[in-house]
């Protein structure tokens, strides 16, 4: 760097720019961290006036969360000590836990369909992605261009003739309806992004294997997949993120066995209207894995990002 | 590179070289390679779109499946756009749009060029920036809701505390003036690192040897701010309002949870709306109608702007 450069910025507006940058950047993150410290609060200090940023901390949001529990009467409570931690937090309010929530599947569901789609929607993508690279596919532009364009629609007028289909199909309410869909909403996305990666991929390499005697299928997963390997990752996260996010078909298509975390947060219910300190630590489980992500894959995801945009 | 990849494709394997290669031919690998794209994308995608503009001139109703499907033609259109309500909505949703837009610009922009000021650590905090928008609109939707109640809500208590009103004397999602600003002001939480994300693209694209030739023509920072760096940047920006744009026209998790449309339906964007047609009263037929039209008017409002942003590229 030399000190002479005309471009680079003179220490005073780095300093100015760094400071009004990290200053935007605390006040965006005060609202993570308060949902953060409401999961911890009891329910008391939650709904507390003025807003307590010091507090005792309690599981018992945590607790709520996992489990559901029934009122109970003294002389049961006092016919059967509280066991655990987690019994005795419960307690307090003279209660005993019935059994575990359904917050754990519900959890679990987003795991299998965000995983299995993402999956999905790779294996096929970074195909489809390859031959429309590679080969000459008759208006292979327009097709995918097109494909893009149904995404302008809003969800819930796809969602209408799909409830239609998995209802003659039997495909309502199941993991693999959620995941065949989730994969039809990303493939399009994916197939664009793979594409670009793809083509950046010079083809002398394959070239010189096919020369070598390989056929096409080993070219394509010896030589093509290894180089292309960030960009699958980084589209791949892409694909995750979308579907662990997404809420308007899992409301409108599943209710009970492959229900996600998004529609069941905010049917988190305590006693007396909503339980803030529960569905703050529902809350908190649920995005805490993507913040974590996107920390540290920063590089890629940022990247992916304008590069997705400015492509299309 | 003059030629790109693609078209280098065609000629790539010459026939010669293509004889000798063992295996399937290069045509049925493409088949076998698109096939299940192409099937997954009707079967997603296409058909329910046909699906839906056939249901659009019937008076179907999901919830009634045993009665007699009429087809009544363009009465579902005609009904929609004499509606007065829908011009309401379609008013929600324009003010939605347009303030989004404009406080995601102003503050995105400003942003990215802040951070291309390349201080110390600006890798770091543009992530942290960024994560509003990596979140679940729903689970955000449903935690706002949190922060914006009165009396205990912290919104309302740090609005108290700058302005000196008392905390309970506004409700920020129970009032007809002030919900739907509520949602402006968590989508624009939400959203402006997209739009700082791109600009920041477009301003790292700007070659330094453009700066350097203004600086020896003696041009001023502000003449070089307005000359080079605005029109750099407006083909980026201009493809990031398109972006929020069309998502945000079709806005549903985010405001849905927040306020649920209300108070009455001051909040209630076309996309709530059209769920409660479709959903809550089944009106298929007439939700399917509702549906085509605005899937048509984004499309045409889309390829509209997009023509103009290929004009300002080209200049």
């Amino acid at each position: 760097m030399s000190s002479f450069s005309v471009t680079e910025p003179s220490k005073r507006s780095k300093w100015f720019a760094g400071t009004l940058v990290i200053l935007y950047a605390l006040i965006t993150m005060v609202p993570l961290a308060w949902i953060m410290l409401t999961g911890f609060k009891s329910p008391a200090d939650a709904i507390s006036y003025p807003p307590k940023v010091l507090f005792e901390p309690t599981l018992e949001g945590y607790v709520n969360l996992f489990t559901t529990r029934t009122r109970q009467t003294d002389e049961f409570l006092a016919a059967n000590p509280p066991q655990t931690w987690y019994d005795r937090i419960v307690r307090e309010y003279d209660m005993v836990i019935a059994g575990p929530s359904k917050f754990g599947e519900r959890f679990l569901n987003s795991v299998i369909i965000g995983f299995g789609s993402t999956f999905l929607s790779i294996f096929l993508g970074t195909l489809a992605a390859y031959a429309f690279s590679r080969f000459k596919i008759p208006l292979a532009d327009d097709l995918l261009f097109f494909i893009l364009s149904t995404r302008m629609m809003p969800p819930i007028a796809v969602a209408i003739p799909i409830f239609l289909m998995y209802r003659q199909l039997g495909l309502s309410d199941t993991h693999l309806g959620m995941i065949l869909l989730y994969t039809g909403v990303n493939i399009s996305l994916a197939v664009w992004l793979l594409k670009g990666f793809i083509d950046e991929i010079p083809l002398e390499y394959e070239e010189a294997a096919l020369i070598d005697g390989y056929t096409r299928f080993q070219a394509f997963y010896k030589v093509v997949l290894p180089q292309a390997a960030t960009g699958i990752a980084s589209t791949a996260i892409f694909c995750l993120i979308f579907a662990w996010n997404e809420y308007a078909f899992a409301v409108l298509l599943t209710s009970g066995t492959a229900q996600t975390a998004p529609p069941f947060i905010p049917t988190i219910i305590g006693v007396g209207g909503l339980d803030w300190p529960a569905v703050a630590a529902g809350a908190t489980i649920f995005l805490l894995p993507v913040m974590i992500f996107t920390i540290l894959l920063r590089k890629h995801l940022l990247r992916g990002i304008t590069f997705g945009a400015v492509r299309k | 590179m003059t030629d790109s990849p693609a078209t280098r494709a065609a000629q790539a394997t010459p026939v010669g070289v293509a004889r000798k290669i063992k295996g399937l031919s290069d045509r049925a690998i493409a088949w076998i390679f698109v096939g299940p794209t192409i099937f997954l994308l009707l079967a997603i995608n296409i058909f329910p779109l046909i699906w839906t503009i056939n249901l659009s001139f019937t008076d179907f109703r999901a919830n009634r499946l045993n009665r007699e499907v009429e087809y009544i033609g363009l009465r579902n259109y005609e009904r929609i756009l004499t509606d007065s309500d829908i011009w309401l909505n379609m008013q929600a949703t324009a003010h939605f749009l347009f303030w989004t837009i404009f406080f995601q610009v102003l503050i995105g922009f400003a942003l990215a060029y802040l951070i291309n000021k390349k201080f110390k650590g600006n890798d770091l905090w543009t992530t942290i920036i960024v994560l509003p928008m990596m979140l679940s609109p729903a689970v955000v939707g449903n935690f706002w809701k949190f922060l914006y109640q009165p009396q205990i809500g912290l919104f309302n208590y740090v609005v108290s505390f700058i302005t000196g009103k008392d905390p309970s004397s506004f409700e920020m999602l129970g009032s007809v003036q002030l919900a739907p600003w509520s949602i402006v002001i968590v989508d624009t939480w939400m959203w402006t690192p997209f739009v700082m994300l791109i600009c920041l693209a477009g301003l790292r694209s700007i070659p330094d040897y453009i700066y350097e030739a203004a600086e020896v023509d003696r041009a001023s920072k502000l003449r070089q701010f307005f000359t080079i760096t605005i029109p750099m940047v407006l083909p980026f920006l201009m493809l990031a309002v398109l972006f929020r744009g069309i998502e945000n026209f079709k806005m549903f998790d985010l405001v849905v949870q927040l306020t649920g449309g209300g108070p009455g339906s001051t909040t209630e964007l076309t996309s709530i709306n059209l769920k409660r047609e479709a959903f809550e009263k089944w009106r298929t037929g007439y939700a399917s109608a509702y549906a085509i039209i605005l899937f048509v008017t984004v499309f045409g409002l889309a390829s509209i702007y997009v023509k103009a942003l290929n004009k300002v590229k080209e200049r």
